[in-house]
């Protein structure tokens, strides 16, 4: 797996990368990110995939190494339970800066396919769970209340640029 | 006490039995519930597009002010969402003026800093009803049921966009509700960890796994339910209990309840209207031992 190389060659630094990479960033700041390990320890896909490494993606994102951040599978398994985010003693913010990876990788087309179709059924259908005949039914013999079926704002925002 | 109800995507599809027993409790305890024109808080495309995202969330805002009510949210991610992008498109102003370039496109509309009350259901019980009045109006008491608490990652952290109304280490205000209804609130290990439904769509593997640990020290410890407050993690918990437990062979045998559930029985609501025929795991063992 190529996250897992140990030697970084220097050619691979984008620099680039790193400008877009701390403009978007917001509140968070890589560069405070001194290594500590706190986030691998309190990670609770950690303890599962041992692969799965926090404070590697903070580096090599640090670093700037573009490709290998963005093309890494990891940068979409991280749960967003914020342990890490409460414990980090530089408020780095690891789950944000995933956000920021996972959009610019989005951005260049790198992104899950599952979570593609999540976006393409919210813009044709406004919910992630269609509310369909039987569902209504079944809401109506429950006595709860009618919802709105199909949110247009939704769609017309999910299915903005494409 | 009057809100606007958020809903979501998941819970008036798939987990009725949250909706059901939260509309049922919020009647008992005197909260009017309203429900408004929502659509989707943004959660599900932030990994993708955060600006679409907070898009989202910020509609949903736009429509509680216009509808002059403050929101309470029964799922802790939607909470996250829209108490996130209250927050952030106050402060952080090239990230507003996105939003509203898109908005603008997309609807004609902007964004203008409308800022209601966004609060968690279970939050707004503990906070603006309180365990006291809670204990007054309980008339059937829980005595006896061991329950375990699952407060979920969204419901309290970030703590500092929640103000820190509750310990991200070591929360209370669920387990306190719970002991609220005469029910005991069982200490275990690894009850803050998250219930893997963030990357179902993307590790589903790992995900699972995440489940099954959690369900595994429940089941030895022999509790009689869990106790929960979010559709993501009632549907890890419930839906893909049966799953897992077949996969492996083995049952887990541990009730699934959403709080409303739980309180409704305390409070001495018909068990009818607390959906719990919705629930994948049985409760007859839970509710005779609870004695309705």
């Amino acid at each position: 797996m190529t996250s897992n190389r140990a030697v970084v060659d220097i050619g691979e630094v984008d620099v680039r990368f790193l400008r877009r990479l701390a403009s978007e960033l917001g509140a968070s700041d890589l560069s405070r990110c001194f290594q500590c390990g706190v986030c691998v320890a309190s990670c609770p896909v950690r303890e599962i995939e041992v692969e799965f490494n926090p404070r590697r993606i903070m580096k090599m994102a640090k670093l700037g190494l573009k490709e290998r951040v963005l093309r890494s599978e990891f940068i979409w398994l991280c749960s967003m339970c914020f342990l890490c985010q409460e414990r980090c003693p530089q408020d780095v913010r690891p789950p944000e800066v995933m956000t920021v990876l996972r959009n610019m990788a989005a951005a260049e087309g790198i992104a899950p396919p599952a979570l593609q179709k999540l976006v393409d059924i919210l813009s044709r259908a406004g919910r992630i769970y269609p509310l369909d005949d039987f569902t209504e039914d079944e809401r109506e013999d429950r006595e709860l209340p009618e919802v709105e079926p199909e949110p247009e704002f939704v769609k017309r925002i999910a299915e903005a640029g494409r | 006490m009057r809100y606007a109800v958020f809903l979501g995507c998941t819970i008036p599809a798939r987990q009725m039995n949250y909706e059901q027993s939260a509309r049922a409790v919020a009647d008992a305890l005197g909260i009017e519930l309203v429900d408004a024109e929502f659509g989707c808080c943004g959660f599900p495309v932030e990994p993708l597009d955060e600006v679409k995202a907070l898009s989202m969330a910020a509609m949903n805002l736009k429509k509680a002010s216009e509808a002059g009510l403050d929101v309470v949210a029964l799922c802790s991610a939607c909470t996250e969402m829209m108490t996130k992008a209250k927050d952030l498109l106050a402060r952080d102003a090239g990230t507003l003026r996105k939003v509203n370039k898109l908005l603008s496109k997309q609807l004609g509309t902007e964004y203008g800093g409308e800022a209601p009350e966004v609060i968690h259901f279970a939050r707004l019980l503990y906070e603006k009803v309180g365990t006291d009045r809670i204990r007054e109006l309980v008339k059937h008491p829980l005595d006896g049921l061991r329950v375990a608490t699952h407060y979920g990652c969204h419901y309290m952290r970030p703590s500092k966009l929640y103000s820190e109304f509750d310990d991200p280490e070591s929360p209370r205000s669920l387990d306190e509700l719970v002991e609220a209804t005469g029910a005991e609130s069982v200490d275990y290990p690894g009850k803050k960890d998250c219930c893997g439904g963030g990357i179902l769509a993307v590790g589903e593997k790992v995900a699972k796994e995440m489940t099954r640990r959690k369900l595994e020290t429940l089941s030895q410890a022999g509790v009689d339910a869990l106790v929960l407050i979010c559709p993501f993690c009632g549907i890890m918990y419930d839906r893909y209990q049966k799953l897992i437990a077949g996969e492996l062979e083995k049952s887990f045998d541990v009730p699934v309840l959403y709080y409303p559930q739980l309180l409704g029985l305390a409070l001495g609501l018909d068990p009818d209207s607390l959906g719990f025929d919705v629930n994948s795991v049985r409760v007859d063992g839970l509710l005779e031992k609870a004695g309705v």
